[in-house]
């Protein structure tokens, strides 16, 4: 049987209930919620004057409306040491969601940690070291002493490249402006650590690296601008699940009003399912593109668009680059960048070579090309937005690619107006704030690969799960397991000696080729099973915790709830390990460098926020975003009046961009085939498009997720979407266990039948803790260390029949059918 | 353009369209239940024990919408023609579901070839035939199920409801 609570009632709120603003920690859309607490020994009253809807509660109440919770919006959770009662649920007053909640904003309740019902017990309580053989709980002192004297031994003034560090680089969950900045500062500032990488790539760098060389940050809009636009150009995005109620709430309106959809995909999405039926399938154009021929495709389309004449001569003269080359292609630029002119030669593809390469008809490239670009009948330009998302950005040659979808944008002038933008999509929210990284510089180091040829002697992580997100994870988990295991061994083997002798034990194991690994997260990851010693951190809601959405929305999420155990925010984590970092230093006469570690003198993630953030932007403090509520401040913030903070609606609306003369740039990046090393060969060498991604269900790389019975009973194992005819050529039944497996590695997966999907073709859950996609895709990057994960080739078997596990699920369409 | 309150009649019709008694009107359709009591304070509800229908009146994939546990809440008895979990009568195929969607209370419609059914609120897919699993969806529960029993006569009694109905914070208001 499908999981089910067996909840049939809940507590109501009191109409006294605390009530604190939340910006929902997952995706980028940013839904406001709203959280209310109140003493466990209370309830309300179905009376409109017992409860905080002042509604009669003992009625029926309608479609959407204000007065109900999911069992999955309540839990019981410490606050300030006691048990209180917990309801998180939508903000109908927040203009992001207007009271929306998707599958996975609306278990925020359900996924907190509590004592009393027993939700995220996997959340760690307590600094653990690596001691007698396993993991056992200590103080933070003794945790951090031992980081500190270990990671002391291997830095030096001005030499800190033997210390690698894995750091998140987002908002929401546990990261934010906040906690960027604490570990910013540590890393960054007090050192210049070189070998670092983010949480979802394998190296330090721009995800949209051609798009801000051009002069165009990639959350450039407004979500409004949805409904102000005539097309709809989606590429490489599959929103209905990854930015839910972005479309629901702002596409799906428009698209209602008139607004045509094109997408580019060579998958048939369930957004594309809903597009068609809101639009009508006349108002919905799909390019199913080979895979990986983004750039040929909009390298065409620009042809055609610019020589029908449909762009914005007065916006090209003004607003971009006059001349001709105003970067030449090198090392660190993939490609050319400078004039229209210069694009127009550089990236010139006809129609026909166009639709043969990336296997769509000539005539739906035309019919793309006028949704777009031609202009409407009384010669007003077409409002176009275009969303871009990891089809593109994890795919084949980001760097041209995305650069070829901004140059029809910047054509047609569709940046900085009303109903335009090119925007990426985005998968957490952002909350960046460090001092500059500028000295790591361009291409960035390959962390991972460094890793793996046995490079670097400490690693500290924050929030990465390299084992089951980064690419070539079969070879890299192998190495990462020995070199750790070299340091246990060496530590089980002094078990009982001084921590002098500790130390010295542990960097003998480093100099043997060992690493020592530092694991900060908010659960005993799979890359911590390797760490020597493991710190617990809390997430939004947890702490004070600010960030921005898609839209460059700026909320700040109000504590609302106690941290588990002696949990800590990141923030104030790094001051402590700079703090041990400095004590350590002068303790061994290094006072010079001791200095660099001083400035962390922060009692809260507040103090962090005004020591980091608030520098840059004076105007914008926690009592003036309290203020704001859900609905905040678009950044950047240009200043404060009448007790508000005025924020920007759009960026670029005055015309000038960001380069050094304000004049955007058009890249000049030719099509030249699969980029990254090895994926030509691998895909004549096997069968299978492996194509992967997220899900509407699940959040990310699914930390909580996989302890969530809703969403793990759902998919005990990550789903491979595979054609019927495809699964009785393997001898495959649905929910059949297949093992996915070429030269780099193997992972396994569950066959869910998709009769949408095309022969050989198939896509993967991505993330998923009992199945890792990344154990396939090769190492090959791009030239600025971007992986490129959509594009991988595998052969398929079968391992097993469908498990336990598996037998009571659906394997139906996920398709909305209307007959 | 649909706007909210528009939806919701299209999905009723949808959902009248779905079966054979539907064109007899909704309200024939409906069976009303007995009159169910809010409860003070007890840890778990006391359900109605309410006759929803018969099993000699149900035809294979042909929905009979119903009310339960109250003529508030609307939901629907299948006969799948195919033994099913949690299914009751002589083949082990009768079902009954909430028809209110667990993510936003728009009606749900059947669809009769995948034996689902669908919200058009949010495009929402419930499977009836494995226990109201939300195939693909923005609920955070699998449709609430209506605990069956059938008696000698081959009346359909609903007992119960496995999840939180949507639009009430007690499922016996
Ligand atoms: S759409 Fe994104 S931000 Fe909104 S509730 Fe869902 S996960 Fe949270
Ligand atoms: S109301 Fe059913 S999916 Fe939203």
């Amino acid at each position: 049987m499908a999981f089910k609570r067996h909840v049939d009632r809940l507590p109501i709120i009191p109409a006294d209930a605390k009530k604190h603003n939340v910006t929902c920690h997952y995706c980028i859309v940013g839904c406001g919620y709203h959280a209310y607490t109140w003493p466990v020994n209370r309830q309300g009253g179905t009376a409109p004057d017992k409860n905080a809807f002042g509604v009669d509660l003992s009625k029926q109440q309608g479609p959407e409306t204000d007065a109900w919770y999911a069992p999955s919006m309540y839990n019981v959770v410490k606050q300030d040491g006691q048990d209180v009662h917990l309801v998180i649920k939508p903000d109908k007053a927040c203009v992001v969601n207007s009271g929306l909640g998707s599958v996975r904003g609306a278990r925020i309740a359900e996924n907190r940690r509590s004592d009393v019902t027993g939700t995220q017990q996997q959340r760690l309580t307590q600094p653990m070291v690596w001691r007698y053989g396993t993991w056992q709980p200590t103080s933070w002192d003794d945790a951090l002493d031992l980081v500190a004297r270990v990671t002391a031994r291997v830095i030096d003034k001005d030499n800190e490249n033997d210390l690698f560090v894995s750091m998140f680089d987002h908002g929401g969950s546990a990261g934010g402006y906040e906690n960027t900045w604490g570990t910013g500062k540590l890393y960054f500032q007090s050192m210049k650590v070189r070998n670092c990488r983010i949480h979802n790539r394998p190296a330090y760098n721009s995800e949209v690296h051609s798009t801000r060389d051009m002069g165009v940050g990639e959350l450039n809009y407004a979500y409004e601008d949805y409904g102000l636009t005539d097309t709809i150009f989606l590429v490489g995005a599959n929103p209905l699940e990854t930015q839910t109620n972005l479309f629901l709430n702002h596409m799906i309106p428009a698209i209602r009003n008139g607004a045509r959809v094109l997408v580019v995909d060579p998958r048939r999405t369930v957004t594309i399912n809903a597009c068609e039926i809101e639009a009508g399938k006349d108002n919905v154009l799909h390019l199913a593109i080979q895979s990986g021929t983004d750039l040929a495709l909009f390298n065409t389309l620009f042809t055609y668009i610019a020589d029908q004449g449909w762009v914005d001569k007065n916006f090209i003269a003004k607003s971009t680059f006059q001349g001709d080359v105003a970067q030449r292609q090198d090392s660190k630029f993939p490609s050319a960048l400078g004039s229209f002119e210069m694009a127009r030669s550089a990236c010139k593809m006809s129609l026909a070579e166009g639709a043969k390469i990336c296997g769509v008809s000539e005539g739906d490239i035309v019919k793309a090309a006028e949704w777009i670009a031609k202009p409407n009948e009384d010669g007003a330009r077409r409002k176009c937005v275009t969303a871009y998302e990891k089809g593109i950005i994890w795919g084949n040659d980001n760097y041209r690619t995305i650069g070829a979808l901004v140059n029809i944008a910047l054509a047609n002038g569709n940046v900085g107006r009303e109903g335009g933008g090119v925007c990426r999509l985005g998968g957490h929210q952002e909350g960046y704030f460090r001092p500059s990284d500028a000295f790591i510089g361009r291409p960035a180091p390959y962390l991972d690969q460094l890793i793996i040829k046995g490079h670097g002697k400490v690693h500290h992580i924050w929030a990465n799960d390299h084992f089951k997100t980064t690419l070539n994870a079969v070879e890299f988990k192998r190495v990462y397991n020995r070199r750790t295991n070299l340091v246990k061994e060496a530590m089980d083997a002094r078990a009982g000696a001084t921590r002098e002798e500790l130390i010295d034990a542990i960097v003998g194991a480093i100099e043997a080729g060992g690493l020592f690994s530092v694991n900060v997260d908010i659960i005993h990851s799979q890359i911590g099973q390797c760490a020597h010693v493991i710190l617990p951190a809390v997430e939004s809601g947890e702490m004070n915790l600010t960030s921005m959405n898609g839209e460059r929305r700026m909320r700040l999420v109000e504590k609302y709830m106690d941290g588990p155990g002696s949990s800590a925010p990141d923030c104030l984590i790094a001051a402590r390990i700079a703090q041990h970092l400095g004590r350590v230093l002068r303790e061994q006469g290094r006072d010079d460098y001791a200095a660099q570690f001083d400035g962390y003198d922060w009692r809260t993630e507040e103090d962090a926020f005004m020591d980091g953030y608030h520098t840059a932007n004076p105007d914008v403090t926690y009592d003036r975003l309290r203020a704001m509520g859900n609905n905040g401040v678009q950044e950047p913030v240009v200043g404060y009046k009448d007790g508000k903070l005025i924020g920007t609606k759009r960026l670029y609306a005055n015309g000038e961009f960001g380069t050094s003369d304000k004049k955007a740039r058009f890249c000049g990046g030719a099509w030249r085939g699969l980029q990254a090393p090895g994926k030509a060969s691998e895909k004549a060498k096997y069968k299978f498009l492996i194509n992967n991604g997220r899900s509407n269900i699940n959040w990310q790389n699914w930390f909580l997720d996989k302890d969530n019975d809703f969403v793990s009973d759902r998919y005990p194992y990550p789903f491979l979407e595979i054609n019927p005819e495809d699964m009785t050529e393997l001898g495959l039944n649905p929910g059949d266990l297949v093992e996915v497996y070429n030269d780099v590695g193997a992972t396994q997966a569950m066959a869910y039948p998709t009769p949408t999907a095309r022969r050989n073709e198939t896509f993967m859950l991505f993330g998923a803790p009992t199945g890792t996609q990344g154990n396939v895709i090769n190492a090959g990057v791009n030239e600025l260390i971007l992986p490129n994960y959509k594009q991988t080739w595998a052969n398929i078997r079968k391992i097993s029949d469908a498990p336990a596990t598996v037998a009571h699920l659906s394997f139906k369409s996920k398709e909305y059918a209307t007959d | 353009m649909k706007s909210c309150d528009k939806l919701v009649e299209i999905g009723r019709r949808q959902f009248l369209r779905g079966g054979a008694i539907a064109t007899a009107g909704a309200a024939a359709a409906t069976i009303a239940p007995k009159a169910a009591k809010a409860q003070a304070g007890s840890a778990l509800l006391e359900y109605p024990s309410s006759r929803l229908g018969s099993v000699q009146n149900l035809e294979v994939n042909e929905p009979l919408q119903v009310a339960y546990p109250d003529a508030d809440a609307p939901g629907v008895l299948l006969k799948l023609g195919k033994r099913v979990e949690g299914g009751v009568g002589p083949d082990g195929d009768i079902v009954g579901f909430s028809t209110t969607c667990p993510h936003k209370g728009f009606p749900l419609s059947y669809n009769a070839s995948g034996r689902t059914l669908n919200c058009p609120g949010h495009y929402s897919v419930f499977d009836c035939e494995a226990g109201g699993l939300q195939v693909w969806g923005q609920a955070t529960q699998n449709l609430p199920q209506y605990i069956l029993r059938v008696d000698d006569n081959g009346d359909i009694f609903a007992e119960g409801v496995d999840e939180l109905l949507y639009g009430r914070l007690s499922n016996v208001l």
